[in-house]
């Protein structure tokens, strides 16, 4: 611990500590540019300037000093820092003047305006007249995707795009080429930048410089109204705030979450909005003579009772698309039992999962924080950087604080940080256990060695015998031991877990997602219920008579013959628990467009046509009906630990694999879910992505 | 006046062998085997007994910062040299004679810098617009790898690698920590302090900065030992330094000269006077563009030391003497230096990216008048704005030579913002068109 007297208030402060920190830990405010938890220290803005008592008589920038290489005063007191004399306000008067002086000053046409930080800092360090004299510079304005917006007159240099791309990013895109005033920052070549995150640099730009396209001229954030949500793009989970005006939504930002995705999201995440205003289901339609028809609710609820009157629950199936909240999983799986129906499943890619292992055999056991603590990653199947874009950042942020090494079975992917490639498939997974890979050896030395086990490689007809193999590669590891579970599932859906964990599966007897498939095709299923359900193959849905409850137009819809529209994610209350097993409470942020109305909802009102009523008028006592059923749903934003012995007894399963290799379930990064594919800038970034994909291959 | 026996860059003329078989006869590589022997902390007290300060500019003594090198190698961390020879200050031309003439006596340096430091590599950052110097550097590099001077297994017994790594023209990187970052291969920008290059330097490993000269005088010193060296010049100014006079003199040149020799005794003995004489004098810049000027009222017996030239609120830099005779217009002249730093600034901290610019411009409009005599006071007030606030000191470099021009020459600004007004108003006025 180190004492220095920040204002005449003496504090004690840990020796690692800035002098920034210090004040800022003495409640002095300081203000910065540069500056940034997560970054680099790069000390270039001048801003954070304060007075070091007895050093030399020049101001010191706060935030790239120590508090260790402080000297104390002559007499051994301890050093003194000074944050509000008038010295250190003259110092930060005159950075400010820099930064303005070449600054547009147009604040009525910019972005930024209103949560500007050089507009705040303005305020309180800035004069009201300029003395410069001279014409200002202008820079061309930059073309660096789709996404970010660059007005580049505007940016002050403070390099925190640069560093972030560079550091949590982990592409070299985005750099500062000339030099004295005709410092530029620009991705060289002016390409669009290569990486999933790079929405984060519109949050970092203290300035206007860098701001949103798809927002451009959109809205003035007071006019917005801010929700708290949580983001359901990946299994993530990453804690967002939805800004709407009206019903609706402007822009989605992230919030902090340490826990989960600090203060990043990713692109698909931040830019997704435009797909929830394109392609809606805003009222009930009825196939009428091979046509969708606009209905009103009670005409579809009474087809739908007709159709469905009659017909043995063997007959009747139920899918649950990746979106569903786990509240619609639970009424969904809870009206089917009524009705007797045992086909029913969430796992539209035909994972292997199934809560009948234990919960410890589908989480992330390790957790999203839990990753900075481990010391080897063996990857199975899987490509977090698509799967998990903000997940992989901090796998990233674990491999820049030390050595790490990471063995890959699956793809050759570019994952941002090295990595030493395995193999493709079961036969590397199965060296991996027998101990005759080299890389057993480096994952049985670690001390807590983490096993990411990926849809791509659970999700084929041998799932489960590979899944067993991947916990008995964590077994003979010692990945599971006491105090660390590093046996991890990575998931792709939002919904998946919760469907997992209210038993969203098939019940005694009943058909798996590919078993009603194969059944329809074959006339075996008379009537299927989706919800949201689109990632599956609906040609191979035969001649069922399909309801599609669901948000937008996409393939469910399309083959559907009556469609009951709902709502999307930030148009309904729900619980989504990520792919650690954190049980997170989304809040609705608008409502949903039309008559379309929230999910849990729509099955409460359908249930009376099939003939048995659900028991909850309400969301509270759904919730209530849920908690009674699945206690641990009731704990929010906490992770319960799973029992680990799950994991030796999926470890005991065994079974024949297949030889073949191991592939990520997400071919587009950009197009995952039906509201993405809605989506006119995810289409833009998806088809740049598929150019540079191409022009790889090309090479 | 520097009596011969006491010079030690006796070929800086290049009259002679630049190469192996000369530097030996005029006594280079004799005795080095037994200053290696002595050891590392005999050749730093001698350094530090030397009172030599360093040759680069800021005039910090080179003993003392040998020492601030750690005690034990870390074999995870080997100890560098790194040699400063981005000799760019406008002025100075001290540097590269010592490389195309006397190469040896650096490499000879570098060496027992080594020594002293326990580093078994040097770097050499050769400006990138010197391509004979580093030639010269180059040949010479490899003579003393051929008579196993350097290297592996050398006669000496202490190994030592010498790279020479060619810069490409920016003034920054003869910052030393923006020179670490263009030797490692970066943007030459200028890092934080602390830590210094001696805890983490190059490619984070305790590395030393040092000057050309700083290094190649080493040899020489503890060859005639610490009291011949402090023996000359003035207390705490002592040695011999190369000056470099450059502008209105009669034979403008590079000479070896004892600290403290008067200005006006440099003058006349090497380079024939000032044009005109001495009366011609207008102002001088005693160490480098980035120092203050002063005019000639105080130059005629000025002594040209550190501490002297400090006192006179200038410096004596690299010693590089610019000399302006009355011919001078020096509002342009020191215009034309602050474009200089405008254009080499390297961008990165706010004060000097922005700064630099505003004060050329303003400095542009003095030259031509076309400015209000209150400008003035706000220019000096901005280069106070720069000064002191940088990552780095080129925003002082910067700040410091127009402080001068206001301290010293304020009236010559105000009358041609007054001629000026004179000559708008008496211009016929142009009809409104």
């Amino acid at each position: 611990m180190a004492k220095l007297i920040v204002d005449g208030s003496e504090i004690e402060v840990p020796d690692h500590y800035t002098i920034l920190q210090a004040c800022e830990e003495a409640g002095a405010e300081i203000p910065r540019f540069c500056f940034h938890d997560r970054l680099s220290i790069a000390g270039n803005c001048r801003m954070c300037l304060v007075e070091v008592v007895g050093g030399p008589p020049k101001p010191v920038a706060s935030c790239a000093m120590g508090v260790r290489d402080l000297r104390p005063g002559k007499d051994g007191s301890p050093p003194q820092v000074n944050t509000r004399t008038p010295f250190v306000k003259k110092a930060r008067e005159g950075v400010m003047e820099f930064l303005l002086i070449n600054h547009p000053l147009d604040c009525p046409i910019c972005d930024q305006g209103g949560e500007c930080d050089l507009q705040d800092q303005a305020m309180a360090y800035g004069v009201s007249g300029s003395r410069f004299h001279e014409n200002k510079r202008a820079v061309e304005d930059k073309y660096i995707g789709p996404l970010v917006k660059t007005i580049m007159t505007r940016c002050i240099h403070c390099t925190r795009c640069v560093r972030f791309t560079t550091e949590v990013a982990g592409v070299s895109d985005l750099g500062a080429i000339g030099r004295g005033e005709d410092m530029e920052i620009t991705t060289y070549l002016e390409h669009a930048m290569a990486s999933e995150l790079q929405g984060n640099v519109i949050d970092l730009c203290p300035v206007g410089a860098l701001t949103s396209r798809p927002y451009a001229f959109k809205a003035r954030p007071w006019e917005l109204s801010k929700t708290e949500s949580i983001d359901v793009m990946d299994a993530l989970g990453s804690a967002i705030r939805v800004d709407c005006r009206g019903r609706e939504v402007m822009r989605i930002m992230p919030r902090l979450n340490e826990a989960v995705n600090e203060e990043w999201i990713s692109d698909k995440s931040r830019f997704i909005w435009d797909g929830l205003r394109t392609q809606r289901l805003d009222r009930p339609y009825v196939r009428k003579d091979g046509r969708l028809t606009p209905a009103t609710w009670p005409e579809a609820f009474a087809t739908i009772a007709e159709k469905a009157k009659g017909v043995a629950p063997e007959r009747v199936g139920a899918i649950a698309g990746d979106l569903a909240s786990t509240e619609e999983q639970f009424a969904f799986k809870d009206l089917m039992d009524k009705l007797g129906v045992a086909n029913v499943d969430c796992r539209q890619d035909g994972t292997k999962l199934h809560p009948k292992f234990g919960r410890a055999s589908y989480l992330f056991n390790a957790t999203i924080e839990g990753i900075e603590d481990c010391d080897a990653v063996l990857m199975i199947g899987t490509n977090p950087r698509w799967e998990a874009a903000v997940l992989n950042a901090r796998i990233r942020k674990r491999w820049r604080m030390g050595p790490l090494p990471v063995g890959v079975i699956g793809e050759r992917v570019d994952l941002t940080y090295d990595y030493e490639y395995l193999g493709a498939g079961t036969d590397t997974l199965q060296g991996i256990v027998d101990g005759s890979h080299s890389f057993a050896k480096v994952l049985a030395e670690a001390e807590r060695p983490l096993i990411i086990v990926g849809q791509g490689a659970i999700s084929r007809a041998d799932g489960e015998a590979v899944l067993s193999l991947a916990a008995k590669a964590a077994t003979a590891v010692g990945a599971v031991a006491e105090g660390w579970n590093g046996f991890s599932v990575l998931h792709t859906a939002a919904g998946r877990v919760g469907g997992l964990d209210v038993g969203c599966v098939p019940g005694e007897g009943g058909l798996d997602v590919e078993g009603m498939l194969a059944a329809a095709e074959g006339g075996g299923l008379d009537v299927v219920f989706l919800l949201g359900a689109d990632e599956i193959d609906t040609r191979r849905l035969g001649n069922a008579f399909v309801v599609y409850v669901g948000t937008h137009g996409d393939v469910g819809a399309h083959r559907a013959d009556v469609i009951l529209p709902g709502a999307a994610y930030p148009e309904k209350t729900g619980t989504w628990v990520n792919t650690e097993g954190r049980v997170q409470r989304a809040n609705r942020a608008g409502f949903p467009p039309g008559d379309a109305r929230e999910d849990w909802a729509i099955l409460r009102a359908l249930s009376p046509h099939l003939g048995h009523q659900l028991g909850y008028d309400s969301m509270a006592e759904l919730r209530g009906a849920m908690f009674e059923r699945h206690p641990h749903l009731a704990m929010g934003e906490t992770v319960a630990p799973a029992d680990a012995a799950d994991v030796s007894a999926l470890a005991d399963l065994g079974g024949s694999v297949e030889a073949a290799s191991f592939a990520s379930p997400v071919r587009d990064f950009y197009l995952t879910n039906p509201i993405a594919r809605a989506s006119a800038v995810m289409a833009e970034c998806s088809a740049l992505a598929r150019g540079r994909i191409d022009a790889e291959a090309a090479e | 006046m520097l009596a011969d026996q006491d010079r030690i860059f006796t070929n800086l003329y290049g009259f002679h062998d630049w190469g192996l078989e000369g530097a030996k006869k005029r006594g280079q590589w004799h005795r080095t085997k037994e200053f290696v022997d002595n050891g590392r902390e005999w050749i730093v007290e001698q350094m530090k007994a030397s009172n030599l300060r360093g040759r680069g500019g800021a005039g910090f003594p080179t003993g003392l910062k040998w020492s601030f090198m750690p005690k034990e190698v870390d074999p995870a961390r080997p100890h560098y040299v790194v040699v400063n020879a981005d000799e760019s200050e406008p002025g100075t031309c001290k540097d590269r004679e010592i490389m195309r003439h006397d190469p040896h006596l650096l490499i000879e340096g570098c060496l027992l810098a080594g020594v002293a430091m326990g580093a078994h590599h040097t770097f050499i950052y050769v400006r990138g617009e010197f391509i004979r110097e580093r030639e010269h550097l180059q040949a010479a590099i490899d003579q003393a790898y051929e008579a196993r001077l350097i290297g592996k297994n050398n006669v000496h017994g202490w190994d030592m690698d010498i790279v020479v790594h060619h810069g490409a023209g920016a003034y920054i990187c003869g910052e030393e920590t923006a020179l670490l970052e263009s030797l490692e291969g970066k943007k030459g920008q200028p890092r934080l302090k602390p830590p210094f290059p001696a805890n983490v330097g190059l490619y984070g490993c305790p590395s030393t900065v040092n000057n050309v000269e700083s290094i190649a005088v080493a040899p020489e010193i503890l060859r005639r030992g610490p009291s011949w060296f402090s023996g000359l010049g003035t207390p705490n100014n002592v040695g011999t330094k190369l000056f470099c006079i450059s502008g209105h003199v009669e034979r403008p040149c590079t000479v070896e000269e004892e600290m403290g020799i008067p200005f006006r005794e440099l003058v006349e003995k090497h380079c024939g006077g000032i044009r005109g004489g001495w009366d011609n004098l207008l102002a001088i810049i005693p160490g480098g563009s980035s120092v203050p000027c002063l005019p000639a009222s105080e130059c005629q017996d000025l002594p040209m030391d550190f501490d002297t030239l400090r006192d006179k609120k200038s410096g004596l830099g690299t010693a590089a003497v610019i000399v302006m005779d009355r011919s001078t217009d020096i509002i342009k002249a020191i215009a034309r230096l602050a474009h200089f730093y405008k254009h080499e600034s390297c961008g990165q901290c706010t004060p000097c990216r922005e700064g630099t610019g505003w004060m050329w411009r303003v400095m542009e409009r003095l030259v031509e008048g076309r400015a209000d005599p209150a400008e003035i006071d706000m220019l000096l007030e901005v280069t106070k704005q720069v000064e002191g606030h940088t990552i780095c000191a080129l925003g002082d470099a910067a700040a410091w030579p127009i402080q001068g021009l206001i301290r010293h020459f304020r009236p010559e600004i105000e009358d041609r913002i007054a001629q000026r007004r004179v000559a708008d108003a008496a211009r016929p006025a142009v009809a409104a068109e």
